[in-house]
């Protein structure tokens, strides 16, 4: 018995040392994927991360669509944050699952930032190639 | 047995859990694969943990691995996150990609040669290097000729020196910095632009209204800020060669290289001659000095992208010698005789600056700032039989620490500065000495709603051995009450020591009495500066014939607690004291910017000034100073074709208002003047060829309808006797000047 009651307490010890491990950051970097297309989508996506409070610094890259945030994990959980962003009208897609805006939210962004239609994002492309061109 | 295998069971979960099995892998960047070399100091972590590793120098990392760890987060400066899943305890190899390639193209196309920008809180603009090139001559002073905010006037009748106002108000009244260290101040103030080749400047910014608490409490009605050429971005070569018919020649020379990795130079070199003696209004007196500058500066540039440093050191001599006054006087025999009336000024200055900067590398809003600068400067100078010789030693040192409050809505600017100034100056008969220091601490806040509202507002407390221990604040607002427009206000207060002669040395050059009222003041005997300023600005940027255009109605006002006056009204005196009552400069201006076609553009202002002291003598407009201008500037540009060579044409047209001259009314009736001056027009022309990137030649033309002032000389043919003046300027001396010069670069 005193044994078993040793070798828990062994068990025990690993887990309270790796439930230290995940202890929650002041100053977390977290990125993931946020769908959009252009400069008015990025103030749009880093307004409503920022507005989350807890959410200290955002940055969206059209390009890349990664948005990247530095948060504080004590105030906020990044699942709010993504929330929030897929409620002003973007989408959020994850490694394992997507997040997505309602249909109520999505219409609610500029016409020009409809990234879930072909057509505007190609309008987006050739206006790249317009400002490449001009170079 | 069971049991026993069981406990060993149990024993072993959390040790499996534990079980030091790591993950290497290497980081490469994509854009070097070729190489394959590692990114070093590339920073690893497990999604949601803090277990995390960094890059050794060939780019590789071990890090802890368990089951649970699915994501690997990557991340190096300047470069895109990734995060990759990982499955297995294969070591991987992953590459990383810059970010912000195609942000940088996109910045490039929207530049424009000026830039307004209904983001910024201050009323500021930017001028880059395409809109200095429109004024090819020649230094800082020169580079706002196509701007509209800023005024050239003429400062005397001798040095042909170029003086410029914002809000009616001389350079003493504005903070004139590079790279944000106060620069043209003091022993300076006159001449100090002049000291600052044209081809140096990468950008100027121009803040109207008070400026930032960051920079010290001696702005009142803006700020400009000039950006030099860094070794980084700047040419490996570049030469410019400039020659005008008013008998100036200028050479530039660039040089900027890669130390290592981590280290950059740049040497700078310019130099500037005019041996011929003109004198085209044959009055007996030259139109423009003999002159030759020497100018040297090396700047050293680190940057450790990685660890978030960068560094900036400056070093720069200059000697700088002008001859004028009567045709005939030599130098050499007739100084400070009654011979021949002359004038020399020689100035030399040695600069030594640094600047540290630190970005946290894990925060990228939080920064620290630390910048140094001395400077010694000397002139040794005489006007007739006046004789100036003042020496300045300035030490500046800042330290800034900028982060933010809870997010990047709130951020913050706070830190300590430190300034001493030494001035030991020789007036005729009479020393001058005078130690300046100061201590003060500044912070700044700045709250910005990422829509349409944000303001700054600063304060700083300094405790100054002259001027007292006194609070600066300074308020900047921006709304955007609807599309395309920006309402902007602010208010603030400045103060500062006036140098009454380096600012006003060009009254040497006549036979006015200097008098000073000693009223127990710590400078001169008198009181410092103190003024207010507010101002509104309105923005509407809007669309015609399908053309972009942008229109900004601006008015400031300067409201002086004190002020030096300087009173010139009787012909034969200058006195300098106190203001005993108000004075005020109000300014008004509209502004149009309008984009005709393609490469073609417009900029149009309208300017109302009205400036007002309280003399001893009763309240009168600023002498010397037009109530209303006008300004108009069209430039075109031809498309730039495959070899990427150019035409690039620019035209600027200022009308100059009547202006008040002071009292020459108890002069002999041949001695005086009307009393206001007749208005006049100027113009000015330029057309570039750009061959190729590499190289280009420029023609222009300045003053070329060729207006002149008629005798700026009050009895120019007596110098020495009591009505002799050099001082009252309001047109130019010299008439039409065609200038050409060539640029060649190698990137």
């Amino acid at each position: 018995m005193k044994k078993i009651i040793f070798i828990l307490s062994l068990v025990f010890i690993g887990f309270s040392m790796q439930s230290q491990e995940v202890k929650k950051k002041k100053n977390a970097k977290v990125a993931f994927e946020v769908d959009g297309i252009c400069g008015m989508c990025k103030k749009r996506i880093e307004t409503a991360a920022l507005k989350t409070k807890g959410v200290k610094f955002a940055l969206w890259s059209p390009k890349t669509h990664q948005l990247n945030l530095i948060m504080d994990e004590r105030k906020v959980e990044v699942g709010i944050v993504q929330q929030n962003i897929a409620n002003v009208g973007h989408d959020v897609i994850l490694k394992d699952k997507k997040i997505t805006a309602s249909l109520e939210a999505y219409n609610s962004v500029h016409p020009c930032c409809k990234y879930r239609d072909d057509k505007i994002i190609l309008d987006h492309q050739g206006e790249m190639k317009k400002v490449k061109k001009n170079n | 047995m069971k049991k026993h295998f069981i406990t060993s069971f149990l024993l072993f979960i959390p040790f499996v859990i534990f079980s030091q099995t790591n993950l290497k892998g290497m980081i490469m960047d994509k854009n070097n694969p070729k190489d394959n070399l590692g990114v070093e100091g590339a920073s690893v972590h497990w999604l949601n943990t803090n277990v995390s590793a960094i890059t050794n120098k060939k780019g590789w990392f071990t890090i802890p691995y368990k089951k649970s760890y699915k994501k690997l987060i990557v991340s190096y400066l300047g470069y895109k996150t990734d995060t990759v899943t990982i499955t297995s305890l294969k070591p991987i190899h992953h590459f990383l990609t810059q970010e912000g390639e195609l942000g940088e193209v996109t910045v490039r196309t929207q530049k424009k040669a000026t830039f307004k920008s209904t983001l910024v809180t201050a009323n500021m603009f930017t001028v880059n290097s395409e809109e200095l090139l429109k004024a090819a001559c020649c230094n800082l002073a020169e580079s706002f000729e196509t701007n509209p905010s800023i005024d050239v006037s003429f400062s005397d009748a001798l040095t042909g020196t170029k003086q410029i106002q914002m809000l009616g108000l001389t350079s003493p009244y504005l903070l004139i910095t590079q790279e944000n260290i106060p620069s043209v101040r003091g022993a300076s103030q006159v001449f100090g632009l002049t000291f600052t080749p044209g081809t140096w400047v990468e950008s100027i910014q121009i803040s109207k209204g008070a400026g930032s608490v960051v920079n010290g409490f001696e702005s009142i009605s803006g700020q400009i800020n000039a950006e030099l050429v860094k070794p980084f971005s700047d040419n490996k070569f570049f030469l410019n060669a400039y020659s005008s018919i008013n008998g100036r020649l200028e050479l530039n020379t660039h040089i900027n290289k890669k130390v290592s990795e981590k280290w950059q130079t740049g040497l700078y070199i310019h130099g500037n001659y005019r041996g011929q003696k003109f004198d085209n209004n044959t009055d007996g007196f030259l139109d423009m000095p003999l002159a030759n500058q020497i100018n040297v500066m090396n700047r050293w540039q680190f940057t450790d992208a990685e660890k978030g440093w960068v560094s900036f050191l400056n070093f720069r001599f200059l000697n700088d010698e002008k001859q004028t006054g009567q045709l005939n006087f030599n130098p050499k025999v007739d100084k400070e005789t009654t011979n021949a009336w002359g004038s020399e000024i020689d100035t030399k200055r040695i600069d030594a600056s640094a600047k540290l900067g630190y970005v946290f590398p894990e925060l990228p809003y939080q920064s620290f700032g630390f910048q140094f600068a001395y400077s010694n400067h000397q002139q040794d100078s005489y006007f007739g039989l006046n004789v100036y010789d003042i020496q300045h030693q300035s030490v500046y040192s800042n330290l800034i620490f900028n982060s933010i409050i809870g997010d990047t809505r709130n951020k913050f600017k706070t830190g300590v500065s430190f300034t001493y100034d030494n001035y030991d100056e020789f007036v005729n008969t009479s020393d001058f000495n005078r130690k300046e220091n100061s201590l003060g601490a500044f912070f700044e806040y700045a709250y910005d709603n990422l829509d349409n509202f944000s303001f700054t507002a600063g304060i700083r407390i300094d405790t100054h051995n002259l001027l007292g221990t006194f609070i600066t604040p300074r308020l900047h607002l921006r709304y955007v009450p609807w599309e395309n427009s920006v309402l902007r206000a602010s208010i603030g207060r400045g103060k500062r020591s006036a140098n009454i002669f380096a600012e006003n040395q060009q009254l040497f050059a006549s036979s006015r009495q200097i008098n000073i009222d000693n009223e127990g003041g710590n400078i001169y005997g008198l009181n410092p500066e103190i003024a207010w300023n507010y101002g509104v600005s309105f923005m509407q940027k809007f669309n015609v014939f399908d053309k972009k255009g942008d229109i900004t109605f601006d008015f400031y006002q300067t409201d002086f607690q004190n002020q030096v006056v300087v009173d010139w009204e009787n012909p034969q005196e200058v006195s300098f004291y106190n203001l005993d009552g108000k004075s005020i400069a109000n300014s008004f201006q509209v502004e149009v910017n309008y984009n005709f076609a393609k490469r073609f553009n417009l900029r149009t202002a309208y300017k109302y000034f009205d400036i007002s002291t309280d003399y001893k003598s009763g309240n009168l407009e600023k002498p010397i100073q037009p109530q209303n201008r006008f300004f108009a500037n069209l430039s075109y540009d031809t498309e730039l074709t495959e070899k990427g060579s150019q035409w690039r044409f620019d035209a600027t047209f200022n009308s100059i208002g009547k202006q008040r001259l002071p009292s020459t009314s108890s002069n002999p009736a041949q001695f005086q003047l009307p009393e206001y001056s007749n208005p006049y027009q100027l113009l000015n022309a330029q057309v570039t060829r750009v061959f190729s990137e590499k190289f280009e030649m420029y023609v222009g033309g300045e003053n070329i309808t060729n207006v002149q002032q008629k005798n700026p000389i009050l009895a120019s043919n007596d110098p020495f006797g009591s009505n002799f003046d050099t001082t009252i300027v309001y047109a130019p001396i010299f008439g039409r000047a065609i200038y050409a010069g060539l640029r060649f670069k190698i990137n």
